[in-house]
């Protein structure tokens, strides 16, 4: 019997909450801030599903309601990836050490 | 166009890059280079989608069009934004997430042809389950930080707001979300599905409101982990590795955060989410305990007490970001540094309004990041120094915490500052914290209290050294 392609996902998810888990107890919590910022930034990856959405079953017609909806998806994730990873750079450029000889 | 199988691999690869953006982080020598990997994962997966769609001609310069005006938008915010207006923006930003969500799900439910989830009326069992946990998710997180963000912003008073029967009201709500995932997943009415994030939308909105500004910390944290979790629902919908492995990744680091932030103030998540934390409760108390004698000084004073000291260490809270007095602070540690005077900082978990609030702003501020040390890094090192320099923090440093146990504060992990030979405190009254306990550290033989604008004492302080 065949395994139902779910079960992959489902595995797939769980290992990487426990990936999450570890990886994130490592982070130094002088940089929690941008670490909300930069999950932010990836976790608009759903922008995947918005660009899936928007350019869906193009017969001619490009405004769709569901296309729609894809298409303001897209504007809202771009917002948050563009200002999540360009937040996050300006904050880590700010985390100097001590200069040596001063 | 690419096969499913090549698009799916490069997904993976995107999922990959995203594990090592947030291990980057793990120190921020490395954390730079870990954002580029972040960077180089959404231009995989985005390239990816446009690869693997093949035939979108037309739409694809609409795509485009949308995208780079986000961008633009996004772009223009992440350089204009204060650091000191960072819970806000991230608060913003989740909110953003949780709709673009929505939007996805309801574009999936009103066309699932296009994902191969089915017909309209006929979808997929799994994909409606999936569908309905991410709009669901999605919409509590929208409206949740949209009440989180304008708490934080000001514009509504962050008082926790309650009211009778509101758990009971909130209960039957998170009851009635999930019975009617059970009745659209029978009866794949679209109505029901509108019904749904309605609702979901009025929940997100109800659970925040309850809860006070300095408890945000908590609320960010899990807003941000909610964020995750509905984008691991979307990414189960759409079979999409990518979205899955991220929104496992943004999921379990909210939580974490949370737990750390919960553990930071000695207080179980329940308790925090239910809110109305230092409302009212202690009022009676502290009506009797008002008359006693403080110890009230100028700027000359604490310039002299730092001059002599040999070794000083400064406790930043909130009000230090509220009064944006994060340079002129690094600017006097700067002349005492020049007296040869050892200068550290000392940072409470749940000091400010989100983790590593503080962090971020002594950043800003050209402080040192290895300057700047974690409660259980500096604790020990109150008792030999000379001053501690407390500006912007309360409750965080109440020895209340350690001795009362009829406190609420009691049992949470606070800075021994009154440890030190002489703290100097500046605060603009003696009004009790957000806790709404009065602080014993103010009473102290030791202490002297600084009562002035955290940023005009700290250049006055300056100018007298």
């Amino acid at each position: 019997m065949e395994i139902d392609p779910f079960i992959f996902r489902l595995s797939i998810f769980i290992l990487s909450i426990f990936i999450g888990y570890y990886v994130v107890w490592s982070v130094t919590p002088s940089l929690h801030t941008p670490l909300m910022s930069v999950t932010n930034a990836i976790s608009s990856v759903i922008i995947v599903g918005a660009i899936i959405a928007a350019l869906a079953n193009l017969d001619g017609t490009i405004f769709t309601s569901s296309s729609l909806f894809g298409y303001l998806a897209i504007t809202l994730a771009a917002i948050n990836i563009f200002g999540g990873f360009l937040v996050t750079q300006r904050m880590l450029a700010m985390y100097k050490k001590k200069k040596k000889d001063k | 166009m690419i096969s499913a199988n090549l698009s799916a691999i490069f997904y993976l690869i995107s999922g990959v890059l995203f594990i090592l953006a947030l291990r980057g982080l793990s120190s921020p020598e490395t954390s730079r280079q870990g954002n580029f990997y972040g960077i180089i994962g959404m231009v995989i997966a985005i390239t990816v989608t446009f690869l693997s769609i093949g035939n979108f001609a037309s739409g694809f310069i609409y795509v485009l069009i949308f995208l780079l005006a986000g961008g633009a938008i996004g772009a223009f915010i992440a350089f204009k934004i204060p650091m000191t207006a960072m819970p806000e923006l991230v608060a913003g930003f989740h909110s953003l997430v949780g709709l673009a969500a929505v939007f996805v799900a309801i574009s999936a439910f009103i066309n699932p042809q296009a994902f191969n989830l089915g017909s309209p009326g006929d979808i997929k069992l799994a994909s409606l389950i999936e569908m309905s946990i991410g709009a669901a998710v999605g919409a509590i997180t929208f409206s949740g930080s949209i009440i989180a963000f304008l708490k934080l912003q000001g514009i509504m008073s962050g008082a926790p707001i309650t009211f009778k029967g509101q758990h009971l009201l909130n209960a039957s709500i998170l009851v009635s979300i999930i019975v009617l995932t059970y009745l659209l997943c029978v009866s794949q009415s679209s109505n029901l599905f509108w019904l749904l994030i309605a609702i979901s939308f009025l929940i997100g909105f109800l659970l925040i409101i309850p809860i006070g500004g300095a408890d945000m910390p908590v609320v960010i944290s899990m807003l941000n982990s909610y964020s995750g979790w509905a984008a691991a629902g979307i990414g189960f919908t759409l079979e999409n590795t990518a979205l899955i492995i991220t929104g496992a990744l943004v999921g379990s680091s909210g939580a974490i955060l949370s737990y750390i932030m919960c553990k930071g103030m000695n207080r179980s998540f329940f308790n925090v989410i239910l809110g109305g934390f230092g409302a009212t409760e202690q009022s009676t108390k502290e009506t009797n305990k008002e008359q006693r004698p403080v110890k009230s000084g100028n700027a000359d004073d604490a310039a002299f007490l730092m001059k002599n000291a040999s070794s000083v260490i400064i406790v930043p809270g909130y009000g230090m970001a509220v009064a944006q007095a994060q340079h002129a602070l690094r600017e006097m540690v700067d002349t005492l540094k020049k007296n040869d005077i050892k200068v550290s900082y000392a940072i409470h978990p749940v000091a400010g309004r989100m983790p590593g609030h503080m962090n971020v702003l002594l950043a800003e501020a050209n402080v040192p990041y290895d300057e700047v040390f974690e409660l259980e890094e500096i604790n020990n090192d109150f008792a030999n120094a000379d001053v501690a320099f407390v500006i912007g923090a309360n409750d965080v440093t109440n020895p209340v915490a350690k001795t009362d146990p009829q406190s609420p504060i009691y049992g949470m992990p606070v800075l021994d500052v009154e440890k030190c030979k002489s703290v100097l405190f500046v605060k603009r009254s003696l009004s009790p914290g957000y806790a709404g306990i009065d602080n014993d550290l103010f009473y102290k033989e030791n202490t002297l209290m600084l009562f002035a604008d955290a940023k005009k004492m700290t250049e006055d302080i300056t100018k007298n050294l």
